[in-house]
């Protein structure tokens, strides 16, 4: 049976498509769903791909946080089901208070669009259960709002309860304690800055990005990686 | 959401929101202003910061209603509290309009 991932698209998402062929590519059934919907019509998991949500107008993520989907999405994250924010699906899912901290405006003001170097410094979310633990993948960012901030009680949680996922070598624009993804406490909520889905085949440079949604559509199938999910009695 | 009086006077507040980084929060832009100016002449400058201005008309039976409602919602959305702080300044009545 194949895994149904949503894909949410919100007014100016732009890498929903990506996301789609790379699912696809690992065998999953693909749906993308418009940020209107209210239903995520018995998908098994949920990306919120980069772009530009709402023109990013207030703050990144502010409004797209109460597109009538986001009822949905929420009530499945609380579910235990599989989330995943990219970049700016990241933001997004910081501002629904589904995930801690915020991210700001790149330290120096630079707009960064590389590969980057990150470490899998924990494997308990499901987007990076299947990966090597201390593993280093080659991931491009592209942001101008990727400086991930919180205060320092949930710094301090985020550390004790290894839910900094992935973290970067060479840190490009000035987030706390060089933290390039986290999760939520039950693991099955996960943001992340750098893209996976443009790391799907050697041919674009590297194809590091795979374990990682793989990972996400393997949690969904085996239940076992996701605590949560089992849980839930998904 | 929030109280909205009936057979009552409903006046206009022009309600001003300012939103500004939390202090402590690195704010780049202010920073980068602030060694502009620097640059131009004028190093005496500290604690530069950039917000936002954001300013709305707001239908309430009195200042306060008027203050209550904005204040929600600049926790439910014009600010983040993880990074910024906010201000409400509520000058005056603008206009009065009768409710039927």
């Amino acid at each position: 049976m194949s895994v149904r991932v949503a894909i949410v698209q919100f007014p100016g998402t732009n890498c929903e498509l990506d996301v789609a062929h790379v699912c696809a590519g690992l065998g999953a059934q693909p749906e993308i769903v418009f940020h209107r919907e209210t239903s995520l019509a018995g998908a098994d998991a949920v990306v919120l791909p980069g772009g530009f949500a709402h023109g990013d107008y207030l703050r990144a993520g502010a409004i797209a946080r109460f597109s009538p989907v986001m009822d949905a999405v929420t009530a499945f994250a609380r579910a235990g089901g599989p989330v995943l924010g990219i970049c700016n699906g990241f933001q997004v899912l910081c501002e629904a208070g589904l995930l801690p901290g915020a991210l700001m405006r790149n330290a120096g003001l630079r707009f960064v669009c590389a590969t980057v170097r990150v470490r899998v410094d924990s494997t308990r979310s499901v987007l990076t259960a299947a990966a090597e633990p201390g593993s280093v993948l080659a991931l491009p960012v592209n942001h101008f709002e990727g400086c991930y901030t919180c205060d320092d009680r949930t710094l301090a949680r985020l550390r004790d309860t290894e839910r900094v996922v992935l973290r970067y070598l060479e840190n490009p624009n000035g987030s706390l304690d060089d933290i390039a993804g986290v999760c939520n406490e039950d693991g099955n909520v996960v943001g992340v800055m750098p893209h996976p889905e443009r790391a799907g085949d050697p041919l674009l440079g590297s194809d590091d990005g795979l374990v990682l949604l793989r990972s996400l559509c393997a949690g969904v199938v085996g239940g076992e990686r996701s605590g949560a999910a089992v849980a839930a009695g998904r | 959401m929030g109280a909205s009086g009936t057979g009552t006077d409903r006046h206009r507040f022009a309600v001003r929101v300012e939103v500004t980084p939390r202090a402590g929060i690195r704010d780049p832009e202010g920073a980068a202003i602030e060694r502009a100016l620097a640059s131009l002449g004028y190093p005496d400058v500290t604690g530069v910061h950039v917000g936002k201005l954001i300013t709305l008309s707001v239908g309430a039976t009195d200042p306060e209603e008027a203050r209550h409602r904005v204040d929600e919602m600049c926790r439910r959305l014009l600010a983040n509290p993880v990074i910024e702080d906010y201000r409400i300044e509520v000058p005056g009545e603008v206009a009065t309009e009768r409710v039927p």
